[in-house]
C-alpha cells in the first residue's frame, strides 16, 4: 500500500517540482523560440503519458494488492488484442506529435538563410577566439600547418582572402549586431569543443580536421556566456568566452577597433633600442636588468613570454589590472602606465626586456616538494612540466620567476583581486583553477616544487 | 549511409524470417503437453556455435572493411602497390579450400585413405598461404611501405594480419583433428568417425569462410 | 533425438561431481558457480564505481571543501565510473551473472552447451577487470578522457592518465570483449539447441528472450568497439593518423595529420547503443518474470512482449547517430536518426504498458522483488520520456550535453536496470542461496533507493534545462546560474551519500542472510518456470537428477481459472490428458 501512496505522491512532488522549481529554460535571446515551442509539446505529451501511467499503476496496486485472509485471484487474461492495437495506434500518435515538428524545426537549423553573417569560432584548449571575414566577405584559407606564435589562428599568408580577416584573439568576447542571421563556422585547433549559448538555444562540436556550422538570429541585447560543451581536457570547466549582442551603432564602434590579419603582420617589431629609454623608469623598480626586488614588490620580469608581458601592461593601461579593491602592488604600476602611451612603446619596453639576460631569480619559499609535485599536475597542463609556460596555452612561464611573486598571485586569485575583471579571460580561468590550493600550505608546496624545475 | 540501410535490411529480413516460419506467433497458451521442441536446427551444438562466431567475425571484418572504405576517400590516402604474390597466396588458399571440402566428401564416402591426404595437404597449403603473407608483408616493408607511413599501409598489415590470426585458429583446430587421424582410427569405432567428421566439416566451413573473407579483403585492398 | 543427446552429453561428460574445492569453486565449469562468480566481481567493481561517484558528488556539491581532489581526479573519476558501471558492472551482472544461471535453469538444460568455453570467459573477465583496476595504481592513474574516449583528447598529450591509463582501458575493454564473445557464443548456441523436451521458443520466459536478444546484440556490436580500440591504440602507441587529425598540441604542431575524429564516434556508438538495450533487453525479460510471479498473473501480451524485444533490439542498430546530433556530423542524419529513435519509443511503451496491465485485476503480493519491480516501471516510465526529449533532434539541441542528459541516463540507464538487478537478485536469492533474505532490510533498502535516486535525479533534469554544462569539474560563475544551483548541487549529493551508504545494507542483508537467513523452500513465490522446480535448493550440479524435466505449457500458467493453486508449474502435465481453463481451445 505504502508503494501506491509513493507512487502518487511522486508523480505530485514531480509536476510541482516542475512548475514550482526556480530552474527552467532561460529566457530566450534568439529566433529559436521554435526549439521551445518543441520542448513545450514534448513535455505535453511525455507529462500525459507520465501521470497517467504511474497513476493507473497506482490504482492497480491498491485495487488488487493481496489482503490478507481475503480469497482472491488473479484474472487469466493472455492478451488483449483490441486493447493492444489501441495502444500502439495512440502511441504512435503521440510520438508522430512530437516528431513532426521537430523535423521541421531541424530543417531550419540545417539550412541558413542566404542573408547569413559568415562569422568563425576558433576552440583551443582552453580558450575561444574569433575571426570576421572583413571587408571582403571572404574568410582566408587556414591550416594547422601555419599555426605559430605570431600567427595563432594558421591563416594563410598567401591567400589574399585572409588580409583583410579581423581577428578576436586573446579578449575571448564576440560582438554581434541584434537581429542579424549570424552562422557561426566552428573550428578546433586540437580537440572537441562544443560552442554552446544556453539564451541562443543551440549548440554544436567544434571538430579538428574539419569546419562544423550552426545558425541563429539574436534577438535581444546583452552579455552571454559561451560554454564548452564538450569535454575537452581538464581545464575544460574553465573554457569560457563571451557574446555581446549590440546594437548596430555599438557593433560598428567596437568593429573599427578590431585589427585585421594585415594589421598584425604588418606591425613593426619591437625596437629594443627605443624600449631601453622607456625602461629606465621601470628599473626603478623591477632593477637594472628586470631581475625583479622584493623590498620594491616589483617581480622578475626577463625570462617572461614577451606576449604575456605585452598583455598585462595592456591590462594595466586599460585598467584591468591594478583597478581591484585589495590590489595595493598593483595599483601603484597604474600611474607609470603614462610613460608607455601606445602600442609601440609597450612593444619596444617587451622587446628590450626580451634581450635582457635572464638569471634565476632567488628562491625564498620553501615548501612539501612532493605535495607540490602532485599539485603542479594540474598546473603543468598550461605552464607546462616545465614550467615554461606555453605560448598556445596563454600560460606565462614560472620556474626561475620571482617566487614571492607567485604566491602573491595566486593569493590575488584565490581571493578575488585579480582575475574577476570581465576583460581578464585568463585571469578568470585561474580563479578558477586556484580552487585545487586550500590554504597557504598548498600555495607554497606547489611553489617549492616549481622552484626545483 | 549504405551501410545503415543494409542493416534496416539485415534487420527487417531476420524479423521477416522469424514471422515467415509463424514461430514467434504461436499463441503458447493455447497448447498444452509435449511440443516437439522445434529447433532452429538439427545441428550439433559446435555447428550452431560456430556458425554464431562466424557471425561475429563477419561483423568484426564489415566494420573494418566499412573503415577502410571511409578512411580511403580522405586526402591523405597512399596505397601500397599489391605485392603479387598475393595472387599466389590466394591460389594456396583455394586450394586449402578445395582439400578439406574433398576430405569431407572422401569422409563420407568412406574412402578413408584418400580422406587422409587431402585432410593433411588442406593444412599444408594453409601454412603455404601464412608464409606467404609472411612474405608479402617483408616484401611491402623493405620497400618502405612501413606500418605507420601511411593508414593504407596500417590497414593493410592489420586486417590481413587479422584474418591470419584466424587462419591460425583454424590450423589449431587441424593440428588436433591431423593427429587423431594420424594416430589411426578405427573404422568400426562409429563414435571416433563421427567426432572426426564434425572436426572436417567443422574445419571446411570455417576455411570456406576465411576463403570468403579473404576475397573480399583482397578486392579490397587491390581496388584502393 | 538431438535434444537429449546434447544435454546428456554434458550430462555424462561431468556429472562426474567436481569433489575438491578449487574444482567445485574456483576453476569451475558449473554454470552456476561461473555465475556467481560472475555476479560477485561485477558487484565488487560496482561498488568502486559506487564510491567514486560519491567522490564526483562530493566535488562537485562542496566544491570548497574538497579540496582534495583536483581537475583530473575528477575527470579519471568521471571516465572509470562510467565505463565501470555500463561495461563492468551492467554488462557483465546481467549477462556473465543472470544469463549464466538462467538460461540452462529456466530452459531445463543440465549446463551450458560449452562448459570450458564458460569457464574461460569468466577468467578472462576477470583478467579484464584486474587490467582495469592496475591503471589505478600506475603513476599517472586511469584515462579521464570521459567513458566515450573520444579521441583526439582521449590519446593527446595533457589527458589525465594519457601516459599508460587509456593503454589499460583499452585494452582491458578488447579483454572484455574476448570474454563476452565466450561467453555470448555459449548463451545463444544454449538456448537455440539445448532446450528441454517441450520447450518452444514461444514457452521460453522472457528472461530468456531478454538475455538471447540482448546477447545477440552484444556479439554483434562489441566488434565495433574492438575495432576502434584496436585503431585507437595503434594511433596511440605507433601513431598512425586514423583518428588523429592534424592539430596543436602544447604549442607545436602534431606529428598526426588527416584523421576524422568522427569516425571514432561512428564506431562507439554503433556499439554504445545497442550497448543500452543489451542492458536493458534482460532488464525488461527479467523485471517481466518477476512481476508476474508476484502478480499471480500471467504476463499480459506475452507475445507482444516478444515480439517488442525482438524489435528493439533490431532497431537499436539503426538508432546510434542520436547520440551524434550535435557532433558536426553531416546534420541531415538528424532527419533518419530521429525518427528511427522514436519509432523504437513504440515498442518501449508497449512494454511498459504490458507490465502495468500485468499488475492489472492480479493478486498483488508486495513483496520485496515485486516493489523493486514497481519501482522499475515508475523509474523507467519517467527515464523512457525524458529520451524521447533527447531523441528528437531539436529538443536535443538545448539539452544535449547538459545535466539533463546526465540525469536521463541515470534513470534509464542506471536506477532502472539497477533497480531491476536487485529485483532479480531478490527474487532468486533463495534458490541461489537456499536462505531467505532478511525482509525489513530488504524494504528499507528498496525505500532509500528508490526515493532516494529520484531526489538526486529529478532535479538534475531541472538544471539541465537550464544550460549547465555536464562534466564541469566546478561550475564557476556563469550568467545561467545562481546559489540556488550551487544548493541543489550539495542536495544531490547528500542524497546521493545516502544512497550509497543504503547499498551497505543491501550487502550487509546479503552476506547476513547466506548464514543466519531462513532456510528457503525450493519455491518460495509459487513460479512456474523450470528453475523453481529444481530437485534440489540450491540446485545441484547437473541441475535436475536423473531425468530432465519435460515442459507442458508456457511459462506464465499463474491462476489459470479451475486450477487448484494459483500456480501451474511448466513441467506440470495437463491433468488426465483433458486441459484446464483454456478459453482458446486445444490443439496438440
Amino acid at each position: 500500500m505504502a508503494i501506491a501512496i509513493a507512487l502518487i505522491l511522486l508523480v505530485v512532488w514531480s509536476l510541482f517540482f516542475h512548475f514550482a522549481s526556480p530552474w527552467y529554460l532561460t529566457p530566450i535571446a534568439s529566433n529559436w523560440g521554435m526549439i521551445d515551442t518543441t520542448i513545450d509539446i514534448t513535455f505535453v505529451v511525455t507529462g500525459i503519458v507520465f501521470v497517467a501511467v504511474n497513476l493507473f499503476m497506482a490504482y492497480c496496486i491498491i485495487k488488487f494488492r493481496h489482503k490478507k485472509g481475503k480469497q482472491q485471484k488473479a484474472e487469466y487474461e493472455p492478451e488483449n488484442t483490441k486493447l493492444e492495437v489501441w495502444l500502439t495506434v495512440i502511441t504512435t500518435i503521440g510520438i508522430a506529435a512530437m516528431l513532426a515538428p521537430g523535423l521541421i524545426v531541424w530543417n531550419d537549423f540545417v539550412n541558413p538563410p542566404q542573408d547569413a553573417v559568415e562569422v568563425e569560432v576558433v576552440g583551443q584548449q582552453w580558450h575561444w577566439s574569433f575571426r570576421l571575414p572583413g571587408e571582403d566577405g571572404q574568410l582566408g584559407n587556414v591550416d594547422v600547418r601555419y599555426m605559430s606564435k605570431s600567427n595563432p589562428f594558421g591563416i594563410d599568408s598567401e591567400d589574399p582572402a585572409g588580409l583583410d580577416d579581423i581577428l578576436i584573439g586573446d579578449s575571448s568576447t564576440l560582438h554581434l549586431p541584434i537581429n542579424q542571421p549570424t552562422k557561426v563556422l566552428l573550428r578546433s585547433k586540437d580537440v572537441l569543443h562544443d560552442f554552446a549559448v544556453p539564451q541562443f538555444r543551440i549548440k554544436m562540436d567544434l571538430v579538428p580536421g574539419m569546419v562544423t556550422y550552426a545558425w541563429f538570429t539574436p534577438t535581444k541585447t546583452g552579455t552571454y556566456d559561451i560554454l564548452c560543451e564538450e569535454l575537452c581536457g581538464i581545464s575544460h570547466h574553465a573554457m569560457r568566452g563571451k557574446v555581446i549582442v549590440d546594437e548596430p551603432s555599438d557593433y560598428q564602434t567596437w568593429l573599427q577597433e578590431q585589427v585585421t590579419f594585415a594589421d598584425l603582420q604588418n606591425r613593426p617589431k619591437g625596437d629594443p633600442e627605443l624600449g631601453k629609454t622607456n625602461f629606465a623608469i621601470c628599473a626603478a623598480c623591477h632593477g637594472q636588468n628586470g631581475e625583479g626586488m622584493q623590498v620594491l614588490n616589483a617581480p622578475k620580469l626577463t625570462g617572461q613570454e614577451p606576449l604575456y608581458l605585452k598583455r598585462q601592461l595592456q591590462y594595466w593601461k586599460k585598467g584591468i589590472r591594478g583597478a581591484s579593491e585589495g590590489d595595493i602592488y598593483g595599483a601603484t604600476m597604474t600611474p607609470l602606465m603614462v610613460t608607455l602611451p601606445d602600442q609601440a612603446s609597450i612593444d619596444n619596453v617587451v622587446a628590450y626586456i626580451e634581450s635582457l639576460p635572464s638569471e634565476p631569480a632567488e628562491k625564498t619559499i620553501s615548501g612539501d616538494i612532493s605535495t607540490g609535485r602532485y599539485i603542479y599536475s594540474t598546473c603543468s597542463a598550461c605552464h607546462g612540466a616545465d614550467g615554461k609556460g606555453i605560448w598556445s596555452m596563454n600560460a606565462p612561464a614560472l620556474a626561475d620567476m620571482t617566487d614571492w611573486y607567485l604566491a602573491r598571485q595566486l593569493k590575488n586569485y584565490k581571493d578575488g583581486i585579480r582575475g574577476k575583471h570581465p576583460g581578464d579571460p585568463y585571469g578568470y580561468q585561474m580563479n578558477m583553477m586556484v580552487d585545487i590550493l586550500p590554504d597557504e600550505k598548498a600555495i607554497n608546496d606547489v611553489i617549492a616544487y616549481i622552484n626545483t624545475l | 549511409m549504405n551501410i545503415t540501410l543494409l542493416f534496416v535490411a539485415l534487420a527487417a529480413a531476420i524479423i521477416l524470417w522469424f514471422f515467415v516460419i509463424r514461430r514467434l506467433r504461436a499463441k503458447p497458451w493455447t497448447t498444452e503437453g509435449i511440443l516437439e521442441r522445434n529447433n532452429i536446427t538439427s545441428l550439433p551444438a559446435e555447428k550452431v556455435g560456430l556458425w554464431a562466431f562466424l557471425a561475429v567475425v563477419t561483423s568484426l571484418f564489415s566494420l573494418f572493411f566499412i573503415m577502410y572504405a571511409e578512411r580511403s576517400g580522405y586526402p591523405d590516402w597512399r596505397p601500397l602497390p599489391d605485392p603479387s604474390i598475393l595472387w599466389v597466396n590466394t591460389f594456396f588458399l583455394i586450394m586449402a579450400s578445395i582439400c578439406y571440402q574433398l576430405s569431407r566428401n572422401l569422409l563420407n564416402s568412406k574412402n578413408y585413405k584418400y580422406m587422409k591426404i587431402s585432410l593433411y595437404l588442406g593444412g599444408i597449403f594453409t601454412i603455404f598461404f601464412i608464409l606467404g603473407q609472411i612474405s608479402a608483408w617483408q616484401m611491402a616493408y623493405s620497400s618502405g611501405f612501413f606500418f605507420a607511413t601511411n593508414p593504407a599501409n596500417t590497414f593493410f598489415y592489420l586486417i590481413t594480419g587479422l584474418h591470419g590470426l584466424h587462419i591460425l585458429g583454424g590450423l589449431f583446430v587441424w593440428i588436433k583433428t591431423a593427429l587423431k587421424v594420424w594416430n589411426g582410427l578405427e573404422y568400426n569405432n562409429l563414435n571416433q568417425i563421427a567426432g572426426i567428421r564434425l572436426s572436417i566439416q567443422l574445419c571446411s566451413f570455417y576455411w570456406h569462410y576465411l576463403l570468403l573473407l579473404w576475397l573480399v579483403l583482397f578486392y579490397l585492398l587491390s581496388t584502393t | 533425438m538431438a535434444y537429449v543427446s546434447i544435454a546428456d552429453k554434458d550430462h555424462e561428460q561431468h556429472m562426474h561431481d567436481p569433489q575438491s574445492f578449487i574444482t567445485k569453486y574456483i576453476w569451475s565449469q558449473d554454470h552456476k558457480v561461473i555465475a556467481i562468480q560472475y555476479a560477485l566481481v561485477a558487484i565488487f567493481v560496482g561498488l568502486i564505481a559506487m564510491g567514486l561517484s560519491v567522490m564526483m558528488r562530493l566535488q562537485l556539491g562542496f566544491p570548497e571543501w574538497a579540496t582534495f581532489i583536483t581537475p583530473e581526479e575528477y575527470y579519471q573519476y568521471v571516465t572509470m565510473h562510467g565505463m565501470i558501471m555500463v561495461i563492468y558492472l551492467l554488462t557483465a551482472l546481467f549477462l556473465g551473472g543472470f544469463g549464466n544461471y538462467l538460461i540452462p535453469l529456466q530452459l531445463g538444460a543440465r549446463d551450458m552447451v560449452f562448459p570450458y568455453m564458460n569457464m574461460l570467459s569468466f577468467w578472462v573477465y576477470l583478467l579484464s577487470v584486474i587490467v582495469l583496476l592496475i591503471s589505478f595504481f600506475i603513476p599517472d592513474g586511469p584515462t579521464g578522457a570521459g567513458w566515450t574516449l573520444y579521441p583526439p583528447q582521449a590519446i593527446s598529450e595533457g589527458t589525465p592518465g594519457d601516459g599508460g591509463g587509456i593503454v589499460f582501458m583499452l585494452a582491458s575493454l578488447s579483454l572484455f570483449i574476448v570474454a563476452f564473445t565466450m561467453g555470448g557464443l555459449n548463451y545463444v548456441t544454449t538456448v537455440l539447441q539445448a532446450r528441454t523436451r517441450g520447450m518452444t521458443l514461444m514457452r521460453m520466459p522472457l528472461s530468456i528472450w531478454g538475455i538471447f536478444v540482448a546477447t545477440i546484440l552484444g556479439l554483434l556490436a562489441f566488434p565495433a568497439l574492438l575495432v576502434a580500440a584496436i585503431m585507437m591504440l595503434l594511433d596511440r602507441v605507433i601513431g598512425t593518423s586514423f583518428f588523429m587529425p592534424a592539430m596543436l598540441t602544447l604549442g607545436e604542431t602534431s606529428e598526426f595529420s588527416g584523421g576524422s575524429p568522427i569516425l571514432f564516434q561512428h564506431l562507439f556508438w554503433f556499439f554504445g547503443h545497442p550497448e543500452v538495450y543489451i542492458v536493458a533487453l534482460p532488464a525488461f525479460g527479467m523485471v517481466s518474470d518477476v512481476l508476474a510471479t508476484h502478480a499471480r498473473k500471467n504476463i499480459f501480451g506475452y507475445r507482444m512482449m516478444v515480439w517488442a524485444i525482438v524489435g528493439i533490439g533490431a532497431l537499436s542498430f539503426v538508432v546510434w547517430a542520436h547520440h551524434m546530433y550535435v557532433s558536426g556530423m553531416n546534420p541531415y542524419f538528424g532527419f533518419f536518426f530521429a525518427t528511427t529513435t522514436l519509432i523504437i519509443a513504440v515498442p518501449t511503451a508497449l512494454k511498459v504498458y504490458n507490465w502495468v496491465l500485468t499488475l492489472w485485476k492480479g493478486d498483488l503480493r508486495l513483496t520485496v522483488p515485486m516493489l523493486f519491480a514497481i519501482g522499475f516501471i515508475f523509474t523507467f516510465t519517467h527515464g523512457g520520456l525524458t529520451g524521447l526529449f533527447l531523441g528528437n533532434v531539436t529538443v536535443d539541441l538545448p539539452l544535449s550535453d547538459t545535466y539533463f542528459v546526465v540525469g536521463h541516463f541515470h534513470m534509464v540507464m542506471g536506477v532502472s536496470p539497477v533497480l531491476v538487478l536487485f529485483a532479480a537478485i531478490y527474487h532468486w536469492y533463495p534458490k541461489i542461496t537456499g536462505r531467505m533474505f532478511n525482509n525489513t532490510l530488504g524494504t528499507i533498502h528498496f525505500w532509500f533507493t528508490l526515493l532516494g535516486t529520484y531526489a538526486i535525479y529529478l532535479p538534475m533534469h531541472y538544471i539541465g534545462f537550464l544550460g549547465v554544462p555536464r562534466r564541469y569539474y566546478a561550475n564557476g560563475t556563469m550568467d545561467i546560474v545562481d546559489e540556488s544551483v550551487q544548493l541543489q548541487n550539495a542536495g544531490m549529493s547528500v542524497a546521493a551519500i545516502i544512497v550509497a551508504l543504503t547499498q551497505l545494507i543491501f550487502l550487509f542483508n546479503m552476506i547476513w542472510s547466506l548464514k543466519y537467513g531462513k532456510k528457503a523452500p525450493g519455491n518460495p513465490w509459487g513460479g512456474t518456470t523450470l528453475e523453481w522446480q529444481t530437485p534440489q535448493t540450491p540446485a545441484a550440479h547437473g541441475n535436475w537428477g536423473e531425468n530432465l524435466p519435460e515442459v507442458h505449457r508456457w511459462a506464465y500458467d499463474f491462476s489459470v481459472p479451475g486450477a487448484e493453486k494459483d500456480f501451474t508449474p511448466q513441467n506440470e502435465p495437463a491433468s488426465d490428458g483433458v486441459p484446464v481453463g483454456r478459453d482458446h481451445g486445444v490443439n496438440h
